[in-house]
């Protein structure tokens, strides 16, 4: 390796400042604003109010809950979706772009939209309320599966592509039937894209806000949402803090065990494991991905059929309600403003988490020696990592308490609600481009230069060719993210420009069938807008979308 | 040209094989035998079908024709875990998360053994490989060649009925594939198990086989044994591919015949570089065009009279410098004629 010179190591540093400075203002400071509250109530610091709220019966119930909610969800999330990622990236067949949207969009859809399909399929009218699922946290557990089945299967799908077909079929000349060669040769080489999975999915499950918020009700309620009541309603905001720095314990402690068994990503590049046509053993494989499919799009289609029934038929009524402010002045804008709204601080919000993310995914994939800059770059990618966990609502109340003073007053500008989407969205366009960038030989790199190529040149002749596809694809998925963010936007969205998701939750708040159509109708706009984009995104196949 | 003894010898009968990738045939009506005991290779080109032929066998592969039957039983319905045939992959494929002990006992703990009983055959086959006391290493602190001696154990354990070998040494660097070819040759034979291996290397079949089945664009070009595979050449192709440095034909072969068997009547021949000598007392008369010093000869281009541009050589102690008139001598033994057109 050429021996680093000064001059390269300032402007490493330089490049690594300003995402640093960037996180460090727009979310370590408002999360840590937000916890000092707690800790300092009234100014003083009095730690033993903390560790009181944690002592209260009320806390050890949402505690549980979170705990076996959404244990049992990664749990049914990954016993579900590991053949279905089979199925997905091992087989080849017709339909398997649709199905592999599919499977990725519930993971972008507004959470408030996931939350009222689910509660359209099974309230006592709907097409499952034989089964009464209704106000049960089944119903809650379901969603939760439905939004993270995504997940697990592009993670494990995209290692199980890495994993060399004849590894198992030396195991089957060996003796081993179909099933003995997953239980003991594909099983122990997917553990660790499994342990990364659900990991991240345990992390999801357990900050759900929209979801829990739409069908627990009053009942149940996890740490996410119980934030947000001792927030807004109880106005406790020491209970609320103590919540927070319980949550940002947990999930540090669970990011530390998803980077640890996530594989090299080298290993993307070497792509051996060729998908084949089904074979007869494969049916009983693909009948359970057809299962998974039809749950996954049953609370959608529920969802499209509650948006184009109204009392007199079938009709777009709903539709063109659109373009009002609904029923008993529900709204104070109307949902298509608040859509073109939202289409406007999507693209700002994604822009700048591109920006951001591949100054992060730059600085994180280099190659390195020493094992002191390795540690570094693992630190610098955990920290940009958190936002993945930590609490939106925590974030989003932060920027509200702590962006109100000079030079930060940020209260009335514009780009406070595209800056806190960046910071949910960052970590994801980071995912999706650090290992494409890491996949990169660098031999390659190094015979540009040796052959004449600055710095930049070399980043023009060998990076960008490679990576192109992954950050176009990477800000398509930040663009769905950012469009259907709701926990923190849902604070800081000013009520005379809403986005529509918070639009979305504000009409089915209000009673009414007109807001509650046109809440139908908003959701359907929104999925469609996310799934198109998540779409596009998908034929750009770049493997990293979504997976972990 | 196969020969129709394999299903009485109780091992393998290929019949008639064909297998369509997408409706491209990569193997077409191919029939292979592999008598019991012995050690066939099938010798080819990338591309050939060759592995495809390999995995066919195996039962990875869905024939679209023919049929694939051992002792007499046809295997078409048979999965692959059930027809007891060990398949060595290139890069030996072994388990990543397992240890060497656990790799090559895979097999056995397959089948149950008792555990002193896997212990004690996983010993005795590192020491058939030559690997004694590595059983607790993992398969990425071992060398290439190690991770093949393994992989050939790990094949060996419950003794198949046949061993499938794909390109077993061609991952290998050159001293350590000639030293593991030798090896491979003697332990096949003290196990004595019927084996059919595929490779893109004449050498690597030569070293390890002692029967021969030539494929090309997916079909089988010859077969036979060993020397005889390699004495008579199908056609001028197989030649080349066997190593025969020139094929001449035409007035070339003619003029060459005039010289070393008159009385013959065949038109075209395969010479080995070696086959033409240089030599004070040899019957033709060439120009040299190019000369290299190897360790063991000089290797030489000729521009020999009335039959044209050829490989040959000369002893290291040889003089001969480009544009020098040299008399060549001809080693019979070194030269194969071919069916050729008459």
């Amino acid at each position: 390796m050429m021996p680093r010179t000064r001059r390269a190591r300032t402007g490493t540093a330089a490049l690594a400042a300003v995402p640093l400075l960037v996180i460090v203002v727009f979310f370590l400071y408002p999360v840590g604003g937000m916890i000092a509250r707690g800790f300092w109530p009234g100014g003083s610091f009095a730690p033993r109010a903390v560790l009181d709220v944690l002592a209260r019966p009320r806390v050890h119930q949402v505690l549980w809950f979170t705990l076996w909610s959404a244990g049992l969800a990664t749990a049914i999330t990954v016993i579900a979706g590991v053949p279905v990622a089979y199925v997905l990236h091992r087989l080849r067949f017709r339909g398997r772009s649709l199905l592999r949207t599919v499977v990725v969009l519930p993971f972008v859809l507004p959470t408030v939209v996931v939350g009222i399909a689910f509660e359209q399929l099974i309230r006592p009218s709907g097409p499952l309320g034989g089964l009464h699922l209704d106000g049960t946290p089944a119903a809650i557990v379901a969603a939760l599966v439905f939004f993270n089945l995504g997940v697990v299967v592009r993670t494990v799908g995209i290692f199980w592509e890495g994993i060399d077909r004849r590894t198992s079929e030396a195991a089957a000349t060996l003796g081993a039937a179909p099933f003995r060669v997953f239980r003991t040769v594909t099983l122990p080489a997917l553990v660790p894209a499994i342990v990364a999975s659900a990991s991240v999915v345990f992390l999801f499950c357990s900050t759900a806000f929209g979801v829990v918020l739409t069908l627990g009700g009053l009942r149940y309620a996890n740490v996410e949402t119980e934030i947000y009541v001792l927030t807004t309603q109880d106005l406790d905001l020491t209970a609320a803090a103590a919540l927070s720095v319980l949550q940002v314990v947990v999930i540090t402690a669970l990011l530390v065990v998803a980077s640890r068994s996530r594989r090299d990503p080298r290993a993307l590049a070497q792509q051996v494991g060729a998908a084949r046509r089904p074979r007869r053993g494969d049916l009983l494989l693909l009948a359970w991905t057809a299962v998974v499919g039809i749950f996954l799009a049953a609370p959608l289609v529920t969802l499209l059929l509650a948006s184009v029934r109204t009392d007199s038929g079938w009709s777009l009524q709903y539709y063109r309600a659109l373009q009002s402010t609904g029923q008993d002045g529900a709204l104070l804008v109307t949902a298509t403003s608040s859509l073109l709204h939202s289409l406007v601080i999507a693209v700002q919000a994604a822009g700048l988490a591109l920006v951001l993310g591949v100054v992060v995914s730059y600085l994180v994939s280099r190659p390195r020696s020493g094992g002191g800059s390795r540690r570094l770059a693992g630190l610098f990618d955990g920290l940009f990592m958190l936002p993945l966990g930590v609490s939106a609502v925590t974030l989003g109340f932060g920027f509200l308490i702590t962006l109100n003073r000079a030079p930060l007053d940020l209260r009335t500008s514009v780009l406070l609600i595209p800056i806190a989407q960046a910071m949910v969205a960052l970590p994801l366009v980071v995912r999706t481009v650090a290992p494409v960038l890491a996949a990169i030989d660098p031999r390659l790199r190094e015979a540009a230069s040796s052959l004449g190529a600055g710095p930049v040149r070399v980043l023009l002749a060998v990076d960008l060719p490679h990576a192109w596809r992954a950050l176009l694809a990477a800000t398509g998925f930040a663009f769905a993210v950012s469009l259907g963010e709701f926990g923190a936007t849902s604070f800081l969205a000013r009520a005379d420009s809403p986005t529509l998701p918070v639009v979305i939750y504000q009409l089915i708040s209000h009673p009414g069938p007109l807001n509650f159509g046109m809440a139908m109708a908003g959701s359907v706009v929104l999925a469609t807008a996310t799934g198109l984009v998540m779409l596009l995104v998908d034929r750009l196949r770049v493997g990293s979308v979504g997976a972990f | 040209m196969a020969e129709q003894d394999g299903a009485r010898d109780g091992a393998l009968a290929v019949r008639g094989l064909t297998v369509r990738y997408d409706g491209v045939p990569a193997t077409d009506d191919v029939d292979v035998d592999v008598p019991a005991g012995s050690v066939t290779a099938v010798l080819g080109p990338s591309g050939c079908g060759k592995s495809t032929l390999l995995r066919a066998i195996a039962g990875l592969e869905q024939p679209d024709a023919g049929s694939i039957s051992y002792a007499g039983a046809d295997l078409a319905r048979v999965p692959t875990h059930r027809r007891g045939f060990a398949l060595m992959f290139q890069d030996g494929q072994l388990f990543p998360h397992t240890d060497v002990a656990g790799n090559v006992g895979y097999a056995l703990r397959l089948r149950r053994w008792p555990k002193a009983q896997v212990r004690s055959r996983v010993e005795e086959l590192l020491e058939l490989v030559g690997l004694d006391g590595f059983g607790p290493r993992m398969p990425q602190t071992l060398s290439g060649g190690e991770r093949q001696r393994v992989a050939l154990a790990r094949s060996l354990a419950v003794e198949p009925r046949l061993l499938l070998l794909d390109e077993p040494l061609s991952a290998l660097d050159r001293g350590l594939r000639e030293r593991l070819a030798a090896d491979l040759h003697d332990i096949l034979r003290r196990a004595g198990t019927t084996t059919l291996l595929v490779t893109h290397d004449h050498d690597e079949a030569f070293a390890i086989a002692d029967r021969m089945v030539v494929m090309r664009a997916g079909r089988v070009v010859q077969a036979g044994e060993l020397a005889e595979v390699w004495r008579q050449p199908a056609d001028a192709w197989a030649a080349r591919f066997l190593g025969y440095a020139d094929v001449l034909d035409g007035d070339a072969a003619a003029a060459l015949r005039t010289v070393i068997a008159p009385e013959e009547q065949w038109t075209q021949i395969a010479l080995r570089r070696s086959a033409l000598v240089v030599d004070p007392a040899g019957a033709l008369l060439g120009t040299v065009l190019a000369a290299r010093a190897t360790p063991d000869q000089i290797r030489l281009e000729l521009e020999v009279d009335r039959v044209g541009r050829v490989g040959a050589v000369a002893e290291p102690g040889s003089r001969a410098q480009v544009g020098d008139r040299v008399r060549i001598g001809v080693r019979t033994d070194r030269v194969a004629v071919l069916p050729g057109t008459v």
